[in-house]
């Protein structure tokens, strides 16, 4: 092997033509600042234009190019040649996902599960526009920030144990997500998001593996939000024993 | 017509011994059926107690097998590791506010150690008393 390339095997599925997956290989020219996106682009605009992925931004804002990256969920701009080399980097679409063609995946159970959880305010009152915005101090904010980061590219879903053997499961994002709705300060819909969480499909599908929370981009913790959200339901079940409503 | 044809990822049998965090769950999980065991054995101890001091001998003598010391030792070495490791994670589960800043990871961390050390005194006291 020529010393400035580096291996890519890519886990290939062309739905019109394939049965199941296959492994392709690919020689990729090394640059320590190649990132695996831009080697899954040099493969594109040169070698094989047939590879699909999903890209956007290139900055780990947008969410699109999650990948298994050696079986770790990445996302491909955020991940470098230069941890990897000379040893090859083996691509796979998202776990836990169906592959819909070679790294591309279907995430349509992963937004239904987005917008089952409420993830708008929902004020007490409506009020009118000229009474101005809803307003809020710097503390009420500091605690649902964190969870407000996500940037749903799944790689949580693809982590998680759970969700793998029960596609039932609302998942890591989506309670991180819920979670981010009912610590704000602005919102009233708490005991409308309770009856999700606290459903066995809800905190309660979790057995708190938190691999979501290793795998999260950006810092996230959605397992951080499962658990205080499961203190949450547990609280509301004692709650609901002496006063039920 | 519609050349979609998504393909569903199999879930390996194996697929928690593909990666050292799924493992490393597992044996903390696993560390439930070890400690199950000796809580039972701790329970059937309780019950001959109840059958007198011949039947309480007799399964103190068969505590003193081989077998049971290497079924303890397992047991005392998941529960350590269960122990560290569910501490570790205790943080995940509590959101503690002290002056608008969220108390750090390893303050909670050493709390747990803390009540820790203090439970396993206060038992020994109460044993050896």
């Amino acid at each position: 092997m020529n010393a400035s390339t580096i291996t890519i095997d890519i886990l290939r599925y062309r739905p019109e033509m394939d049965e199941k997956p296959f492994t392709q290989s690919y020689q990729v020219p090394y640059t320590a600042d190649l990132s695996i996106l831009e080697s899954l682009q040099y493969i594109k605009d040169h070698l094989d234009s047939t590879v699909s992925f999903r890209w956007s931004c290139r900055m780990a804002i947008c969410g699109s190019c999650g990948m298994m990256v050696n079986g770790v969920p990445k996302l491909g701009c955020k991940a470098f040649l230069r941890d990897y080399y000379p040893k090859k980097v083996t691509l796979a679409p998202l776990a836990n996902f169906p592959i819909e063609r070679d790294l591309v995946v279907v995430m349509d159970d992963f937004i239904d599960k987005l917008e089952s959880v409420k993830p708008y305010l929902i004020p007490e009152k409506e009020k009118d526009l000229s009474e101005g915005a809803y307003q809020q101090t710097p503390l009420q904010m500091e605690k649902f920030k964190q969870f407000s980061m996500c940037i749903n590219c799944g790689l949580c879903y693809a982590a998680c144990p759970q969700y793998a053997l029960d596609k039932k499961f609302t998942g890591p994002a989506a309670l991180a997500l819920l979670a981010r709705y009912n610590r704000d300060s602005r919102d009233n819909g708490e005991a409308e998001r309770m009856k999700i969480v606290n459903q066995e499909e809800g905190v309660w599908g979790c057995t708190f593996v938190g691999y979501c929370s290793v795998v999260c981009p950006k810092d996230v913790d959605p397992a951080a939000a499962i658990q205080l959200l499961k203190v949450e339901s547990s609280k509301d079940y004692l709650i609901g024993m002496f006063k039920p409503d | 017509m519609t050349k979609r044809k998504p393909y569903e990822q199999p879930l390996p049998m194996d697929w928690w011994l593909k990666n050292a965090f799924y493992t490393k769950y597992m044996i903390r999980e696993g560390s439930s059926i070890l400690i199950t065991l000796y809580s039972l054995t701790l329970a059937w101890g309780v019950f001959r107690l109840s059958q007198g001091e011949a039947a309480f001998d007799a399964w103190m003598a068969a505590l003193q097998n081989p077998f049971s010391i290497i079924l303890h030792l397992i047991a005392l070495a998941l529960a350590l590791y269960h122990t560290i490791t569910w501490f570790s994670l205790a943080p995940k589960a509590m959101a503690l506010w002290i002056k608008g800043k969220r108390l750090q990871d390893k303050v909670i961390i050493a709390g747990h150690y803390c009540v820790f050390v203090a439970v396993t005194i206060f038992c020994l006291i109460i044993i050896t008393l």
